[in-house]
């Protein structure tokens, strides 16, 4: 077995524009989260050149990479990755925290957050004893805390059932609105079409890229 | 991430992994605490004993006749010779050295003591008047042996024998028997209770001369010396020797043992014993170290997914490895404050159960102790934290 190299990904040429809505789709181990993990700098490419704003990031060092994912990306996982000692408001705050804001602004920041996902009722219940749509949505006020550029989903609704998806997908759709780009990794064709960028994925390269004109 | 954010985030690390946090700030704590209990024994036991020897005089030196060297008396015994006796007249030589403040001769023996219809025996000290500021004594009644009254039979009691002999009527001015003699009883010493094994309050004194004649001797036990300052002690100790080597016809057969010298090597003995036990102590700390490592370790594993999260939303390397730090740091601070609470603590109650003991952890043990569990916590945490600081997001974020 072994001798034979994988590529996770492989011949990826890709460029997308500051506020597009894109949906990545194709069959399980086609190397869409891996991209996506590239595109968020937490995987790094073997080869190749990944540039941001104009900007090479590849090479830069690993503490500028951190800062980058801090300020510009905010990601959001299939399942939720919350810290579960931490109460919806903490989970919320823990980009500020790390971004050394300081504890008053924190304060307005989350509240803010918190209002806009209606999670004001949630702010101290701890994850275990939230729902899964409340759960994306504090992981969402989550990313969204810095005002990244981008926003990258791995399958953010793998985990909900179809209404409350839905949900979760319109409250991204807004984020997009506003101006952010947004990147979703969807097995669900239906979600996927709702994006203006659909790309089609196999064996980590790119089958498809097609534009839409949605609503 | 700010210093300030980063300790206050691992603090609260530390509160919501209760049980786990109190069990290592436990074991730290323990650590922490033998040492300051431990070390509050040995120094209590090292002031106990000083002070006892330093209350049976001042600037003492103590004459015996023979050489206390083995090779010596040895020497003397193969040649057929037994050490020549202090006299009276060898004190009264060494009264006259310029480094010596005050001499006081020394006999002791048993004789049985009767008065008021009682009879007991008691242990009889032959001297002059000097013993008294010479050994520290305190005289509750009367006085003792008035100078130029050496020569006749007073008598003085030490405070349990006139309880025992004259409860209810006044001690000072009677007839007591003592031996075949009569003595008249001048004064009283006041309580003191036992001394380095000598319990001054069941004892009686009279004049050295009644003493030699009672146990019919010309030798004396010892000679009491008070050297005139403290800088004269090694003096008086050499002129002592010389003068009395001299008198014996150049041959050294006494022994002159310095209260100072003695003090020394109690002091040395004790405060070693006192660091070997707070050594042995420390060694439940290194263990305690062991157990920091551990924990964090699977801290570490359990919080695999959590540390690729904090990556993934901007964490650095070294925010990942700071916070596990400060969790380690946390976890070392409370246990050896507590534990420094707890020695102290523990101090307080043996000095409640055993008030002669001045049992107070020194300083040096407990900044010793608590930079020890700081410093063992810390480097015990190294190797966690940047285990977890290397973690890859990727893979750590598919940790479940
Ligand atoms: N840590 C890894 N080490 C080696 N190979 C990996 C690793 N992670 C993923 N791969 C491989 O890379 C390829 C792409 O994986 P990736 O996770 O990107 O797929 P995916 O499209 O996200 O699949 P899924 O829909 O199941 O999430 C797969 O062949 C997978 O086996
Ligand atoms: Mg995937």
């Amino acid at each position: 077995m072994g001798d034979q190299a994988v590529y996770a990904l492989n011949d990826i040429n890709l460029q997308i524009a500051s506020g597009e809505y894109v949906s990545i789709m194709g069959p399980s181990g086609s190397g869409k989260s891996t991209l996506l993990n590239i595109i968020g700098l937490l995987d790094k490419p073997d080869s190749g050149r990944y540039e941001l704003d104009g900007k090479l990031v590849t090479d830069l060092s690993e503490t500028e990479q951190a800062k980058i994912r801090r300020e510009q990306i905010g990601f959001v996982f299939q399942s939720f990755h919350l810290v579960p000692r931490l109460t919806a408001a903490e989970n919320i705050e823990l980009p500020l925290l790390l971004g050394g804001v300081s504890p008053e602004q924190r304060q307005i920041r989350v509240n803010n957050a918190l209002n806009a996902f209606e999670l004001k009722q949630r702010a101290n219940h701890r994850p275990a004893e939230l729902s899964g749509g409340q759960r994306q949505r504090v992981a969402i006020a989550r990313a969204t805390i810095m005002q990244p550029s981008v926003i990258l989903a791995d399958e953010p609704t793998g985990n909900l059932d179809h209404q409350i998806g839905a949900e979760v997908m319109s409250l991204l759709e807004n984020l997009h609105h506003q101006g952010t780009t947004l990147i979703v990794v969807t097995h669900d064709r239906e979600l996927g079409g709702r994006a203006h960028r659909q790309i089609g994925m196999r064996d980590g390269k790119i089958l498809t890229d097609q534009f839409h004109d949605t609503h | 991430m700010t210093l300030t954010d980063t300790l206050h985030t691992s603090f609260k690390t530390v509160v919501s992994y209760r049980i786990r946090s109190l069990l290592i700030i436990l074991a730290m704590a323990l650590g922490v605490g033998a040492v300051v209990v431990l070390t509050a024994l040995g120094d209590g036991a090292r002031n106990y004993i000083i002070n006892q020897f330093s209350s049976i005089g001042t600037n003492l030196l103590v004459v015996l006749p023979g050489r206390a060297e083995t090779s010596g008396s040895f020497l003397g015994a193969v040649l057929g010779q037994t050490p020549r006796d202090l006299t009276l007249k060898d004190a009264q030589l060494l009264g006259r050295l310029p480094q010596v403040r005050r001499y006081a001769p020394l006999n002791v023996g048993a004789a049985e003591l009767s008065a008021a219809n009682r009879l007991r025996e008691v242990t009889v000290l032959g001297s002059t008047a000097d013993l008294i500021p010479i050994r520290h004594m305190q005289l509750a009644l009367g006085n003792f042996l008035a100078h130029g009254g050496e020569h006749t039979a007073q008598i003085v009691l030490g405070a349990k024998i006139a309880q025992e002999f004259f409860p209810r009527s006044q001690a000072i001015g009677q007839r007591v028997r003592l031996g075949d003699s009569r003595f008249l009883v001048s004064g009283v010493l006041s309580s003191q209770g036992e001394t380095m094994g000598f319990n001054t309050d069941e004892i009686v004194i009279i004049p050295i001369d009644y003493a030699q004649a009672m146990f019919n001797t010309t030798s004396l036990f010892r000679i009491l010396i008070e050297a005139k300052s403290h800088s004269d002690i090694e003096p008086a100790k050499q002129a002592i020797l010389a003068s009395l080597r001299q008198s014996h016809d150049g041959e050294d057969d006494t022994t002159v043992i310095t209260q100072d010298a003695i003090l020394e090597t109690f002091d040395r003995i004790l405060q070693t014993l006192t660091l070997a036990v707070a050594g042995i102590a420390a060694i439940s700390l290194i263990v305690a170290g062991i157990l920091v490592m551990n924990v964090m370790l699977v801290a570490v594993t359990q919080r695999t997914a959590e540390i690729g999260l904090l990556k993934a939303i901007g964490a650095t390397s070294g925010d990942i490895r700071r916070l596990f730090l400060a969790e380690a740091l946390w976890l070392s601070l409370v246990g050896a404050v507590l534990g420094f609470l707890l020695g102290q603590l523990g101090s307080l109650l043996v000095r409640i159960a055993y008030p002669q003991l001045p049992a107070w952890a020194p300083v040096w043990a407990s900044i010793a102790a608590i930079a020890v569990a700081l410093f063992t916590g810390m480097l015990a945490s190294m190797l966690p934290a940047s285990k977890a600081a290397r973690l890859d997001a990727v893979v750590a974020l598919s940790k479940k």
